[in-house]
């Protein structure tokens, strides 16, 4: 009975810094303010019945965020470095698909043919970012730096230097509300992008994989493995990710601003992975982990919007709670936890023992 | 015999293989602009001016080179940057004197080092998680400390700002005969002062060779008796120090205080380390080449601008694809290196002839 829930703790045990970290928000907020979990239904401007509320909010908001915690997932554990390009690519992407959408009439057959456009731009920016680290042996961080540098200008250069609408109950739909349906639509996407990429893993050995070509490079390659084509290929899967993550945010707004879109979320997105509990190093990886750690992040920062945080200092706070759950998830820390722990049960044994 | 041995095997080191690549690249690009487009280049005001705009990117890049030669990162440098700028400003402007302020920069500085050292070093977080916290945390500061742009009103700081040193022999004769001479700021004196002590103490002293071995392999290092985590704190504290100094030369330049700041001078620094020959993988770099990689970024801009493309998208694609071209260079250099492959493609006689 104990050796089992040992073993099944050890299985999980880096879903616990996530968890715990949403834990400890959700009961900050309990004792604040019991009325931050209310889910209401109402009726939006378009007329069709919605839930709102901050739980609402935190899952739709962290969307973005999500989908491309999970491809960065991917690269750290393959590449033990991580891409901090993806809001810029992010932005390429969504700059091709206002591209093609203002071509011609808004139809689900260009909004289709857009998002495959921006897939494959974007996974061809994948693929440069994945030769230079794979073929090259440049450190990720660097070779994505490229691309971190221009790639917001690439995004302006390719609608002209204009800052275009897309307006479209179509685009609407994607960004918010498909009519008839009371979840945000990004959250659908989220969980349809998550199914999918749990299909592979479940059907490929595309994770088994990666998680060799993380630990030893040498190893895996000795073992039959392509390692460059291992890390080919998870650059180009968070190539796909910044292309919906992209699709998601020009949605949301009907325009695509080069310069704001998905700002600073490599940063964010690195900082789920690590919460998470995945090593930026490479190797072992949980994609349920830096979704929570997304998730974790939102909850932060929706927690503090509505303590009345101005936006601006929002990012004070959040590296004061950042700092406390790596302090206490750190290795360090962890040892001299158990010591405590082992010491107090030590003595308690002992004092039974004199008891006795 | 012994003697020569050593000289045979080391003729160039990868420090200086790839500081020599950069320099040499900087002059040819410099003397091409100064051929193609004259103007300007011709005067040594532009080598000044470069100077003066990027002192505090240079004091900057010189803690970025002392903690990737250490095989960490800061990012957390243009943050610090900006919270110093607008702490003195708002003390000086409430009565504070000039020798307050720098007391106030220094501290600041060292305490984001003190804390990233000891959370890097002693409790083994990763250096990415907790720089990127201490740069949220300083981005936010910066709005709490003053959420409007402050401008200086000092009188003595205002004198200090226009004070610039008069170099009459470099100076060039303008249109009407009279002699312009050329203008330096205090700041540069400052910059490159800390670029010839953070030499020093790379090359000859004890610590500094400490950086390099606990770079190169940390675990030999710790086997070679070097004391790895003391080590690590020290050049996290480099970095912070000199971030907090930066933000006193950034505010003798600009004399104005706002939250955007030194926005992307962390990226801006880490481009100038790796162009000047740093590699983040740690063990490998010069202070030298960082000062050569700034002023490369700095004369690719100012080509950009001269050469006519004056729409606003083509100086960071240009500085993307220089930046690109560098990481490919050191990467092909670096791997085709004591395989002998470099010298093969040189033809025969090119090759420095070598006396065994």
């Amino acid at each position: 009975m104990a050796k089992q829930t040992k073993i099944n703790w050890s299985k999980h045990s880096q879903l616990i810094v996530p968890l715990l970290s949403i834990a400890l928000i959700v009961l900050f907020n309990a004792f604040r303010d019991p009325s931050f979990f209310s889910i209401e239904i109402t009726t939006n401007n378009a007329g069709s019945t919605v839930l709102t509320g901050n739980l609402i909010s935190i899952l739709n908001g962290a969307s973005e965020l999500a989908i491309l915690a999970m491809g960065m997932t991917l690269v750290t554990a393959a590449c033990g470095g991580q891409d901090i390009s993806v809001g810029a690519l992010a932005a390429i992407a969504g700059s091709v698909f206002v591209k093609v959408l203002r071509a011609g009439e808004i139809t689900p057959v260009t909004i289709a043919l857009g998002f495959v456009a921006c897939c494959v731009v974007a996974m061809a920016f994948g693929a440069f970012n994945g030769t230079l680290v794979s073929a090259f042996k440049i450190q990720p961080m660097i070779a994505t730096l490229v691309l971190f540098t221009c790639g917001r200008s690439v995004a302006y250069w390719i609608n002209g230097g204009a800052t275009p609408t897309v307006e479209s109950p179509l685009i609407n739909a994607i960004g918010s509300f498909i009519p008839g349906v009371p979840v945000p639509t990004p959250i659908l996407i989220v969980i349809v992008t998550a199914i999918v990429l749990a299909l592979v893993f479940r059907f490929t050995s595309l994770g088994l994989y990666t998680q060799a070509v993380g630990i030893n490079q040498r190893a895996a390659r000795l073992n039959g493995i392509n390692t460059t084509m291992i890390k080919l290929l998870s650059f180009m899967i968070l190539g796909v990710c910044c292309a919906i993550a992209g699709v998601i945010a020009v949605s949301r707004l009907s325009l695509i601003n080069h310069e704001t879109l998905l700002l600073d979320i490599e940063m964010d997105a690195i900082l789920a992975v690590a919460i998470g509990g995945n090593a930026l190093s490479g190797g072992k990886f949980k994609i349920a982990g830096s979704v929570l750690g997304a998730y974790a992040i939102q909850a932060l920062t929706i927690t503090l919007y509505a303590m009345k945080v101005p936006s601006t200092d929002v990012k004070a706070y959040k590296a004061i709670v950042i700092i406390l759950i790596v302090v206490i998830g750190s290795p360090v820390v962890k040892a001299k936890l158990s010591q405590l722990w082992k010491k107090i049960k030590e003595g308690k044994q002992g004092k039974e023992a004199v008891r006795a | 015999m012994k003697n020569n041995n050593l000289k045979r095997r080391e003729p160039l080191t990868d420090t200086q293989l790839l500081m020599t690549i950069t320099i040499g690249i900087f002059f040819t690009m410099y003397f091409a602009a100064m051929a193609i487009w004259g103007g300007g280049f011709l005067r040594w005001q532009q080598v000044f001016d470069m100077l003066n705009n990027n002192a505090a990117l240079i004091i900057v890049a010189c803690g970025l080179t002392v903690v990737m030669i250490g095989g960490g990162i800061d990012i957390s440098v243009g943050g610090v940057t900006a919270l110093v700028v607008m702490s003195c400003i708002v003390h000086m402007n409430n009565g504070g004197s000039i020798f307050t302020a720098a007391l106030l920069a220094l501290g600041i500085g060292v305490g984001f080092g003190l804390v990233h050292g000891f959370l890097i070093s002693y409790l083994e977080i990763q250096p990415f998680i907790i720089t990127l916290a201490g740069m949220f945390f300083a981005r936010g500061m910066t709005t709490i400390v003053s959420l409007e742009p402050q401008k200086i009103a000092h009188e003595g700081f205002q004198q200090l700002m226009k004070t610039k040193i008069e170099i009459p022999w470099l100076g060039y004769i303008a249109k009407k005969g009279n002699l312009i001479p050329a203008r330096m700021e205090i700041g540069v004196v400052i910059a490159l002062l800390i670029v010839l002590i953070i030499f020093f103490v790379l090359r000859k002293t004890r610590l500094g060779r400490n950086f390099y071995a606990m770079g190169g392999n940390s675990q030999s290092a710790l086997m070679l008796g070097v004391n790895v985590k003391r080590t690590r704190f020290y050049s996290y504290l480099i970095s912070g120090v000199l971030s907090g100094i930066a933000g006193f030369v950034f505010m003798m330049h600009t004399g104005a205080g706002n939250a955007t700041n030194a926005a992307g001078a962390e990226m801006n620094a880490i481009a100038s380390a790796i162009i000047g020959g740093t590699l983040l993988s740690g063990g490998v770099g010069n202070v030298i080449g960082t000062l050569f990689g700034t002023l490369t970024l700095t004369t690719i801009k100012a080509i950009v601008t001269t050469s006519g493309l004056r729409d606003p998208w083509w100086q960071s694609i240009t500085t993307g694809a220089m930046l690109c071209f560098f990481i490919l260079l050191q990467s092909v250099v670096l791997s085709n290196r004591g395989k002998g492959g470099l010298k093969k493609m040189v033809p025969q006689w090119m090759k420095i002839t070598q006396k065994d």
